[in-house]
């Protein structure tokens, strides 16, 4: 991974401590995931150069930012980091323009698609504006415009998302989907929400009390994440990569296939699309005999891998559909009454299953 | 007015204008390392940069004469550079000024760019801005109000510096007796009407530049945008 990010950071600030291990291959989007308080921020600001007593080691396309052993320490200014924070900092002082013009002079290397980035931003109409009159919105766009014209050889976003309204919400996240996909540099994206987490990132990094917990594929971490820690207490949910197969007008429902089985979702879908699908583990019943006459319409033969958490109220069941694991989400009663336990075959009943992008 | 008015009041103009000149190139950067250092010790300084708002100017005088005159550390060192005496000289003065104003022009500027923020400067680092050019681009443009108050403030409190010079100075004409003290000499010769020509112009001059202050830079644009 020569080209990505690879970090190994250790941090004492006061009480809090953080030690953390990160890896971002170049080309795609890490999500670091965690509660407030989990040093999510501070874990970026270390990669930044921004924390003078970072430890550890930072290299960044086999180019070395951090290496306390050896005593490198590249200052913030010559690390090229693209950074977008919560509150955009634009320069109060400078119109737009000259917030862009701030980061291409100063960028070594001409940003490739300068005019392009400017463009596909949507900031064009905004260069003569001051800061201060854009709205949350179009103060983010401005924000990302200006970290990607500075050519930065890592991006880092930190809750770009969270100072807006949800308007506002999804048209930068939409528009961080489209520019993402084709970065060329790693991409480190912090949040404490796990939707937009799932909806941007290919790898998922969890953080809490300053040490990762898990890391790893998005569909891989999901499936292990602790509920309540990462994501509300209801959100803990399977993703399933899937392809749009088949689409039915008439009753509005498209069927995404994935290794193991398929799955109808409300909505036509575009046909031969890749989504990623979220079934959350609340939305998943399951059966010993297989069900007839249900109004549920996604029914999967599943054996059940795993069950975790069996002495609390509400167990947490994997299972295996094919190749694809889902969990579900039961009472305990119902455990004991089926019977359920690793190797039992049993019938799936998703309730809902979301298309997250 | 009589030449002895203008002489005094030109005296006054330049000691206010240098010793402002020199404020802020020692100012600004003591004013950014105290707004940006996390040193404990930053309190020490911090205190003595106030130490002329409580103290009595005659008090820092004293020290002045002291230091300044031919057996004490700066006179000395004048001396041994082969440099002109200090004390009873127009350098002299500034030396005092720049001491006895140093509060009123470190204060707002170190006011100014801690209302910075470390969020916007790190935003400048991450785009490529090295320390110095950070400061330049960033720091100051959005600490300008406080370098005007700085200056004006450091200006005007000058205008009205009295026990420094007085003890440091003396009452020279031309070299060391500015409007303060011709306005003393003349009280004490009972000459009232020549004390009011200079306290009257003292008076103007010295509210129209806090009203500048408070009203004009507002709408000269000098306060930050929001």
């Amino acid at each position: 991974m020569t080209a990505g990010l690879d970090a190994r950071v250790e941090l004492a600030l006061g009480a809090f401590r953080l030690d953390a291990a990160l890896a971002a291959p170049a080309g795609g989007v890490t999500a670091v995931l965690g509660p407030s308080g989990s040093g999510k921020s501070t874990l970026l600001r270390c990669l930044a150069g921004l924390e003078p007593g970072a430890r550890g080691r930072i290299a960044v396309g086999g180019e070395v930012w951090l290496d306390s052993a050896r005593g490198v320490r590249v200052p913030a200014h010559r690390r090229r980091v693209g950074l977008v924070f919560q509150d955009s900092n634009l320069f109060p002082h400078l119109r737009v323009r000259g917030n862009l013009d701030y980061a291409r002079r100063r960028a070594r290397a001409a940003p490739a698609l300068g005019d392009e980035i400017v463009t596909r931003t949507g900031v064009a109409p905004l260069l003569d504006r001051w800061p201060g009159s854009l709205s949350g919105g179009e103060r983010q766009r401005v924000a990302i415009a200006r970290a990607l014209l500075a050519a930065p050889r890592l991006l880092l976003l930190d809750e770009p998302l969270a100072a807006l309204d949800a308007p506002a919400r999804a048209e930068i996240l939409e528009l961080l989907r489209a520019l993402l996909a084709g970065s060329d540099v790693p991409v480190v994206y912090v949040t404490h929400a796990r939707s937009e987490a799932l909806q941007l990132a290919d790898r998922l990094v969890l953080l809490d009390g300053g040490r990762v917990r898990d890391a790893g594929p998005v569909r891989e971490v999901a499936l292990r994440a602790e509920p309540g820690r990462f994501g509300g207490e209801d959100e803990l949910g399977a993703v399933v990569e899937a392809e749009v197969v088949a689409v039915d007008d008439a009753h509005e429902l498209s069927t995404l296939a994935f290794p193991g089985g398929a799955l109808r979702v409300p909505g036509r879908l575009a046909l031969g699309t890749r989504r990623r699908v979220e079934v959350l583990a609340r939305d998943v019943s399951l059966a010993l005999e297989e069900p007839r006459r249900t109004s549920i319409l996604n029914v999967l033969p599943a054996r059940v891998v795993e069950v975790r958490d069996a002495a609390t109220p509400r167990p947490i069941v994997v299972l295996a559909v094919g190749e694809t694991r889902l969990l579900a989400r039961i009472s305990r009663l119902s455990l004991e009454q089926l019977g359920i336990a690793p190797g039992v075959a049993v019938y799936a009943q998703v309730k809902a299953a979301a298309v997250v992008v | 007015m009589t030449a002895d008015d203008r002489a005094a009041l030109w005296l006054t103009f330049q000691l206010a204008a240098v010793s402002t000149a020199v404020l802020l190139l020692l100012g600004t950067p003591l004013a950014w390392w105290l707004a940006r250092t996390r040193w404990r010790g930053r309190a020490i300084v911090e205190a003595a940069v106030a130490l002329p708002l409580v103290l009595p100017p005659t008090v820092l005088g004293f020290y002045l004469l002291l230091a300044l005159g031919p057996h004490g550390p700066l006179g000395a060192l004048a001396a041994a550079l082969g440099l002109p005496p200090l004390v009873f000289t127009f350098r002299g003065l500034v030396v005092g000024s720049v001491l006895y104003s140093l509060p009123f022009v470190v204060q707002p500027l170190q006011a100014a760019f801690e209302s910075v923020g470390e969020r916007v400067l790190a935003a400048a680092a991450s785009l490529g801005a090295g320390p110095l050019d950070r400061f330049l681009t960033v720091a100051v443009p959005l600490a300008r109000r406080g370098f005007a108050v700085a200056a004006v403030l450091g200006f005007a409190h000058t205008l009205g510096e009295f026990g420094v010079v007085l003890m440091i100075g003396g009452n020279i004409p031309g070299e060391t007796r500015v409007a303060s003290i011709a306005i003393y000499d003349r009280v004490e010769t009972l000459d009232y009407a020549g004390a009011h020509r200079l306290s009257a112009i003292l008076l103007a001059t010295s509210f129209a530049i806090l009203l500048f202050v408070y009203g004009g830079a507002r709408r000269l644009g000098l306060r930050a945008r929001a």
